[in-house]
Order: C-alpha cells, then structure tokens, then sequence
C-alpha cells in the first residue's frame, strides 16, 4: 500500500501566527505570514519560517543574534500544545477528503495514498498528484497555504519525498525505487529526525560521507557497532530493507447529536417538543456502544449567541431527561426573573433558537447503571412528579437537603437542586470544634435575621478577646419585639476566615472573623441560636422551634 | 365424608392469635375498600412518640404549630421507607430533620414555590405520601378542597403548619420546658412539651412528650 505524507513546514511558525490571527479583532490587521518569524525556546530559535531563513535566521540561534540578523522578525513562544491544537482542524480537513488519517506530530501526518481514483480521464498528472491537489486545495481553504506533500512506498521515504517537495506540489516516488531516491539524499536530512539525528549528520559530515549513499556503503557490522541503533535504522532504510507501515487513526465515534431549526424556534415549548427524537437518537447512540451518559453539555445556538451549561445527573441521562434539561435551560436563559411558570415563558423570548446540541461529557458503561431485575423502579413516579414540579417553578427551586462539615447551622447543611449530583461539600466526620453540640435546629434561616442582645442595665452584650461575654443576656430584641430571656448558654466562641482577609468566609457571609454563638430561651418557650460577629452585631441563625 | 367429618366436629377453627383484632379489621378493611377504588383512611406509619396522641391517616390533613411538629409527623413515614415533601420551608433545617429520622435521601423540598404553591402542592401530593406545607397566607376554602380530593384519591398526608380551612386534627404545643441549659451553663439538650391534639370530632387527647 502506497503512503502519502502531508508536510507543514515551520508549523510551529505557522500555528502561532494563526493563533495570533485568531485572538485579534477582524479590524486589527493581520500580521502577514510572509513576514519573518522565529519561535523561540529558552532564547534560542527553534523553528523559524522561509522569510527568515531568507534573512539568514537559522535553528539554534540566539535571539540577539536572529535580531541582529532581521531587526523586523516576529518573536513568538514555545507551545507544543498550540502547535497540536491548531493542527487538529487540518487533521479534520484531510479526513473530510479521505479517511484514515494518522498524525505524526503536529505539521506532519499520513494518509493511505489514494490511488488511481483520483486520476482524471486524460490528464497528464497521475492520481498521487492529483490527490495531493485536492488536499491542498482544501486545506487553503481551512487557511494553510503552505503545505508539501509526498509519496512513497513507505513512511519514511514519503516524510523524506515530502521534505523535497516544493510548495503544494507532490513528490511521487515510483513503486520499488524508496532506496534509490533515499541514498540520493544529503546527510544533512537527517537533522529533522530531531538530536540524535542532528548528532548523526554532524558525525557523517565529519567523517566525509556527504550523500546517504556513502553511508548506505558501509557494512552492516561497522554501522552497528559505530552508530548506535538510530543510525542502523537509518541504514537499513537506505538499504531499502526497512519499510514503516502506516498505522492510521480511526475516527472517533460520533456521539454528539444536534438539530437544526428552520425557521428558527422562538418558544421554549417548541423547542422542547422537536428535541425529543433527538435526544432518544443521542441515547440510542450511546447504548448501541454500551454506553449511558453520567454528565451532559447542551448548547442552544440563538440567533445572537449560544448558550451553553452542563447538566449532572445522579443516576444517568435518559431521553426525557434531557428533555427537561433542555426546557430548563432555555427557560433560565430566556426568562428575566427567578421565577419561572409555564405561563409566562412564551413572552420572554427574545431571539429564535436556531440549534440544540448534545455534547456527551462523562460516559460510563451502562452495566454500572442497569436496573436490579426486581425493585428499583419504586422511585420512578417520584422522578417524574418532581420533573412536573421542576417545569412549574425552575429547575433550581426543587432541592434535595445534604449534611456536611460546619460549625455555624446553616454551614452544615446544602441544599442541591434536584438531579444534580453534590459537588465541594465538607466532609461531615471531621470535628468541627466550636460547633454546637445537642440537638439541631429545626429552622435554619438562610439569611440570619437581625437582632439585639442586652443585659440588665439595657448596655448591649458583646464578647471579648479571650471569649468572656461582657455581661448577662437580659433581654432580646427580634425584629421589633423585646423577649426577655429566661436561660441561656454559651458562648462558643470561633474565629472563621482570618486567613481570607475580607472575603467570604467558610459560613459564607462576608467579613466573618471572630464570632461567638449562644443559645438563647426565651420566657415564652421559645429557643434560638444567636450569633455575635465582632465588632459588635447579634443575628439570628436558626430557631429550635 | 366431608360431611361427616363436619358433624363430628374433626375439624375446629382456631382464631388466630392476634393482639388487636380490631386494628386487623381496620386495615383488612381499609386494603380491600383500596382495592376496589374507593377513598381510603389507610394507616401512616407514625414515630412512637406521637403513636397515641393522635393517627395519620391518608386523606387527610393535619395542622401543627411548629416546624419540630412538622417533622416529627413526617419522620414515621420517611422510616417507613416512603418519600415525603416540605413546600413553602425556606428555613428547613436538614441536621434537625435527619436527627428526628427523617431520610434526606428520601426528601424532596420546595423551598420557596411563591405563588404556584398550591400546583405545587398538589403535584407533590401525587407522588409523596406525606407533604408538610407551610402555606404562604390565608388558604380559601376552594383551594383547600380541592387539594384535600387530591388527597383522598392519591392516598397521601398533608400537615400544614399555618392556617388550614378544616383539619382532620390540630397539634399545638401547651407547655415548654427546656431541660440542660442555666444562665451561662450547659446547653440545649432536651425538650418536655405538653402536646394536645384537637379537632375531628373527637376530645382533645393531651401527651407529654419529650421531643
């Protein structure tokens, strides 16, 4: 099988360039990719471009030296991951052409050659070059301009066909002849096979072998002992007794699902309605392969934006799951208030939703999610009501209460909205010093409601330093009602989020530092939590009631 | 032969040994008026604190006076292994809750359902078998109504705390009595509460009760 390699040469260059091209606003002009450029590692030019070398920038310089050699030269960082990340839409575009594609590093990737297909009936160019054509052009149009390919019978003779191409044009090396057009190289070519090639150059140079063929002369004995195994891999090519078959890359399997709407949607009921096969396509797709999705994007394209979210689910995504999220999600970006009813979502909508996408985000094999084969089903009735619920008041207004770590009431307690799964809550087992011991409160106030604590001579109570109250609670004020109190214990005194200086504290409220809380009853029966905060305000945070 | 067997009295019939056959009778019969489609007074399984002082039945609704009432009712049933709801509790206090039995894992909360609380309500009621509500204002009595037929036809429990048009029983506290706390000493450690439970057309029940 015939092996064609499509070179980007200085892809480092190119891809910052792009990458440069693609944060600047469309009125900013362009830096143009003709013009000098050098990517730089620790100061020293590691890739530069055409321009440059022109200007008699080489590998290996220092950066003074490459400035002092081309004052105008663009200086651009290091990043391997850019270099892969903007090769990925290349990748794409010869796999739309042809399939199979493999990835040798970024800049550099193989296809099967594709044979006598691409020939066209008369034409002088045979198929090789006419596929190259083709994949050029396409990837012109995805903005690579400079790109070379090669062919050959093998990997290595199609990398070094392709290294000798000129611009978008294609090197075809005729079946059986990869040695021949290998040992008519210079050894300087080795140098692209990175250091221990460079250092094999260098040595051949030294030793007086100019072309491969020279080296390609030597025995097999001398060249193992002498060259390491680099250089006996180098020598076997040559020798055209080693011959690197492609191993190609299968596509990813296509699991996200999408849907276009034309004309665009401008209700989230519609919008709901026509995802439905969708999202059972989206769920089939994943159980053809065993799979069940445990966390789900869904992008909603409008006419002026996209909105995007996350969805978790604590067991696994089903269709009507999705379903709902995509109701939710369009009534939470769509709607101005909190509160959402079924009524008064129609008027809200201000752009059509032209395309609802499901990008899978975590899958798990769906044995880990399979119903027992009795029982298990008792829940779904309850999932189902509180679906309903969900849809009258917001996904977000039905919540599930958890337990964690705390020292304040409201500190150890979450509450989850409904089929998302907890996420950064305390661990509940450890100590909590200062927390309350005893029985809890039954009302825990989210927001803690103002209030007054003095002693007898009406002087409010405050809390010193070393935790001694100043004086006895002799009455409350919550509200606007005096109670007076009939007992009261404390202070457990806590010094919370001094290490976060005016930020929000582990309780969550701003500015917490040095607190102290008491339980306080009244003569009426009645018990609450206070708490103190420094310098000198009393809040309610829960009441035993 | 059978026959004969009869008249010489081979066969005799033993009652079984139960401890309250009334009780059986009740539920034998509330299952087979359930069974054929009828409104049920089905038992609701109850906390042994409040086992005496009054019993759910489903279909019905019961007032309390305070949130530890509210979910000392719904405890029993979240044991039992049946999912309940609170709608309307913006202060719910989960550490309180777990402590008085109830099943987080089990709980669904609505914690503010502004004005669709009544839909709400009602949609919780179809799938929960107890629902404490906590109801925004005054409830008329159509809203009420219909909300207790849904009751009925879905074997489910409402306690409201607040005010409710009728209820089938009304809990409130008399007396209490904090017990492990001074002036500065000790802490909070146990509630005595004298309970009377009114309303249904029976004589108030009184229980002292340490919650």
């Amino acid at each position: 099988m015939r092996t064609m390699v499509l070179w980007c040469p200085d892809w480092s260059v190119t891809a910052a360039l792009l990458e440069r091209a693609d944060g600047l606003p469309d009125e900013v002009p362009h830096a143009d990719v003709a013009a000098p450029a050098v990517v730089l590692a620790n100061n020293k030019v590691v890739v530069c471009n055409a321009a440059a070398r022109a200007e008699g920038v080489r590998r290996g310089h220092r950066r003074r030296d490459a400035q002092a050699r081309c004052p105008e030269v663009v200086l651009l960082d290091a990043n391997p991951d850019r270099d892969a990340r903007w090769f990925e839409p290349v990748l794409a575009a010869v796999e739309t052409v042809r399939p199979g594609v493999a990835p040798l590093r970024p800049g550099l990737l193989a296809v099967p050659a594709p044979g006598r297909y691409f020939a066209r009936r008369g034409a002088q160019v045979d198929g090789e070059e006419a596929a190259a054509a083709v994949l050029a052009e396409h990837l012109v149009e995805a903005g690579v301009w400079d790109s070379r390919f090669g062919a050959a019978d093998d990997l290595y003779t199609a990398e070094r066909a392709a290294r000798e191409a000129p611009p978008q044009g294609c090197l075809s090396i005729p079946p059986g002849s990869s040695a021949e057009f290998l040992r008519g190289l210079p050894v300087t070519v080795l140098a692209d096979d990175g250091p221990e090639g460079a250092e094999l150059a260098d040595l051949l140079r030294r030793l007086g072998l100019v072309l491969l063929a020279d080296f390609a002369r030597l025995g097999a004995g001398e060249v193992a002992n002498r060259f390491g195994g680099y250089g006996t891999d180098v020598w076997r090519r040559v020798q055209g007794r080693e011959v690197t078959r492609l191993a190609s890359r299968t596509p990813p399997p296509e699991l996200a699902c999408e849907i276009a709407f034309e004309p665009p949607l401008d209700s989230a009921e519609a919008v709901t309605f026509s995802v439905r096969t969708t999202a059972e396509r989206f769920v089939t797709g994943l159980a053809e392969r065993q799979l069940v999705a445990t966390s789900v994007r869904i992008e909603a394209e409008f006419e002026e934006g996209v909105s995007a979210r996350t969805w978790l689910h604590p067991r696994c995504f089903t269709s009507r799951d999705l379903v709902d999220r995509v109701h939710w999600q369009l009534q939470a970006g769509m709607a101005s208030s909190g509160l959402r009813s079924r009524k008064s979502t129609g008027e809200t909508i201000t752009s059509g939703v032209t395309l609802v996408r499901f990008l899978p985000d975590v899958v798990e094999p769906a044995g880990d999610h399979a119903d027992g084969l009795w029982g298990g089903g008792a829940e779904e009735q309850v999932v189902r009501g509180v679906a309903r619920v969900q849809a009258m008041v917001g996904y977000d207004a039905v919540r599930v209460p958890v337990l964690q770590g705390g020292r304040g009431a409201a500190d150890r307690q979450a509450l989850v909205p409904w089929g998302e799964r907890p996420v950064g809550l305390r661990p509940v087992d450890r100590p909590w010093p200062g927390r309350i011991p005893g029985p809890a409160p039954s009302r825990v106030f989210a927001v803690p409601l103002e209030a007054e604590v003095v002693d007898e001579a009406s002087v409010p109570v405050a809390v010193t330093a070393r935790g001694m109250v100043t004086g006895e609670p002799w009455r409350i004020r919550l509200g606007r009602h005096w109670c007076p109190v009939a007992s009261w214990a404390g202070p457990w005194p806590v010094d919370e989020g001094w290490w976060l200086a005016s930020s929000t504290g582990a309780s969550g409220s701003p500015g917490s530092g040095r607190a102290a809380r008491f339980q306080v009853v009244g003569v009426d029966g009645r018990a609450w939590l206070l708490c103190w905060r420094a310098p000198g305000t009393w809040e309610v945070e829960a009441a035993y009631d | 032969m059978f026959e004969q067997m009869f008249e010489h009295g081979w066969v005799s019939v033993r009652p079984l040994e139960i401890d309250d056959p009334r009780a059986v009778v009740d539920q034998l019969r509330g299952r087979i008026a359930a069974l054929e489609g009828g409104p049920t007074r089905l038992l609701v399984p109850m906390v042994p604190e409040l086992a005496d002082l009054v019993q759910l039945r489903t279909g019905g609704v019961y007032g309390v006076d305070s949130a530890t009432l509210g979910l000392a009712l719904a405890a029993g049933a979240s044991q039992a292994g049946e999912w309940v709801g609170f709608t309307g509790w913006d202060d719910f206090g989960a550490e309180a809750a777990q402590q008085r039995g109830i099943v987080l894992g089990r709980t669904v909360l609505v914690p503010a359902p502004g004005e669709h609380w009544l839909e709400v309500t009602a949609a919780l009621v179809d799938v929960l078998k107890v629902v404490v509500l906590r109801p925004p204002g005054g409830v008329d009595a159509k809203s009420a109504s219909l909300l207790e037929a849904r009751l009925r036809a879905r074997s489910a429990v409402l306690v409201v705390q607040g005010e409710w048009p009728r209820c089938d029983a009304r809990i409130s506290a008399e007396q209490v009595a904090w017990e492990g706390i001074g002036h500065g000493r000790g802490r909070l450690r146990e509630r005595r509460t004298t309970l009377v439970a009114r309303g249904g057309g029976r004589v108030s029940v009184r229980a002292d009760v340490v919650l």
